[in-house]
């Protein structure tokens, strides 16, 4: 049996809504990965720590409240930190478009979203995992 | 990661080796099955503890509990919980980590969730392998979740010291009860949401269903917890630690080791057999077998035929 594709999807801050996350959840489930999901309401360590124990390729982060300017470069500082710099991490939900370019500075590879056709992200993880 | 490196750093408990080791027994390639030939020497010590029942009882809020209850106690916790592959895609959804946040946000804890990928019996193929993995890291208590299917999840009781079984009143009536199965392995019974209404007839009858087993030396107990407010959970971690001095006292801990590497063994010769049938070299003695199979032969005697043909190509290749 090979390596299946492992995914964290994580819900940092203090936004309610998972609704999103728990779609992609599926659609990644559903393309044969293995989704590890841990709920609303992580920190910044929760999700870093479950990161690195659950060993996932990729981290994918939803975000709807706005905070993602303060959420995202904490989260890259302990992934570096626990030298995992090397996963794959997505970001998903209400990001304005004028705040990408920061995200991607700060190490997210790819933001998706609203109406983001689900088997996208699925091409995406699957032609970029491993790739880093 | 090579596996000197890894190896070393699972043997000092680092958690970035620990959980990149578990991948390598998880993917179930060659270098997983090192491993954890290389580390078996030195596990034994720590003490696993199967949890299992029906979906719903409460299973993942109990360890989250209980951990809580073994980290007052000072002991380090590692957790193993599976959950079900889709049989159609192979992928899953891993949701245990929900319900034990509280209990991960300690450095004296580590929890990974497997995937059954397939396996069935309420753990994954990986998890005896996973096991001694946490156990030769240095953990002192491991807890083993299974799947939550219900009458036929019995593994755990091969690879665990303990194995608590988790009900909650009002699923299933008594009948349910009697089956065998699951009632059997229980070296401890819980019966959580005890809060709720109905538990104390759940536990009467269980009593008696418990009463009608064949006596035996350790006589299961019966211990009712609300695992969401922690209550009982103390009582439960004393009855785990009886168990226990059970076990040392009757020299049956001990022989755990005998069970666990002739587990080793069954398992690699599973492996094998699972090779042999995807083996492409195969393929034609593997088609005229079902033709023939079809017609009335007995299956085992082309099992044999693929099996020395298997030995004999291996045997040609190396």
């Amino acid at each position: 049996m090979n390596r299946m594709i492992r995914v964290l999807v994580a819900k940092p801050g203090l936004d309610g809504h998972d609704r999103g996350a728990k779609v992609i959840a599926r659609a990644l489930r559903d393309a044969g990965m293995e989704v590890i999901y841990t709920g609303l309401h992580q920190t910044p360590e929760q999700i870093v720590d479950a990161a690195l124990s659950e060993d996932v390729d990729v981290l994918a982060i939803s975000i709807l409240s706005g905070a993602h300017p303060t959420l995202v470069p904490r989260i890259m500082e302990l992934l570096r930190g626990n030298e995992l710099e090397d996963m794959l991490v997505l970001l998903g939900g209400i990001i304005p478009e004028e705040d990408v370019p920061a995200m991607m500075d700060a190490g997210v590879r790819q933001v998706f979203g609203p109406g983001t056709d689900t088997q996208d992200i699925v091409e995406y993880i699957r032609q970029n995992k491993g790739m880093q | 990661m090579d596996m000197e490196t890894l190896y070393r750093g699972i043997r000092e408990g680092r958690r970035r080796a620990v959980a990149r080791g578990l991948s390598w027994i998880d993917e179930g390639q060659a270098r997983g099955n090192d491993l954890v030939g290389r580390l078996f020497p030195h596990a034994g010590n720590a003490h696993v503890i199967g949890i299992t029942g029906a979906p719903g009882v409460g299973k993942s809020t109990l360890v989250n509990a209980l951990t809580l209850q073994l980290r007052r106690n000072h002991q380090s916790v590692g957790i193993l919980a599976v959950d079900p592959s889709s049989p159609f895609t192979g992928g899953a959804i891993l949701g245990d980590r929900i319900r034990m946040q509280d209990s991960v946000d300690d450095g004296g804890v580590y929890m990974r969730s497997l995937a059954s990928r397939g396996h069935v019996g309420g753990l994954s193929r990986a998890t005896f392998g996973a096991m001694t993995l946490l156990d030769a890291a240095g953990f002192d208590v491991v807890l083993i979740e299974t799947v939550g299917a219900g009458q036929a999840e019995v593994d755990v009781m091969r690879f665990a010291q303990t194995v608590l079984v988790v009900l909650a009143p009002g699923l299933g009536d008594d009948i349910q009860a009697i089956k065998a199965g699951i009632l059997e392995i229980g070296n401890i019974f819980v019966v959580n949401k005890g809060d709720r209404e109905g538990s104390d007839r759940t536990i009467r009858s269980l009593r008696s269903m418990l009463g009608l087993a064949h006596p035996q030396a350790w006589v299961p107990p019966i211990i009712k917890t609300s695992a969401d407010r922690g209550e009982g959970v103390e009582e439960l971690a004393q009855a785990i630690a009886g168990h226990r001095t059970y076990l040392v006292e009757h020299a049956i801990w001990g022989q755990m080791r005998e069970h666990q590497a002739e587990n080793l063994l069954e398992q690699a010769l599973q492996d094998i057999a699972a090779d042999i049938a995807k083996d492409r070299r195969l393929q034609d003695t593997w088609q005229k077998s079902v033709s023939q199979i079809r017609e009335g032969q007995p299956a085992p005697h082309f099992a044999r035929e693929l099996m020395a043909q298997w030995l004999k190509a291996t045997a040609e290749g190396e």
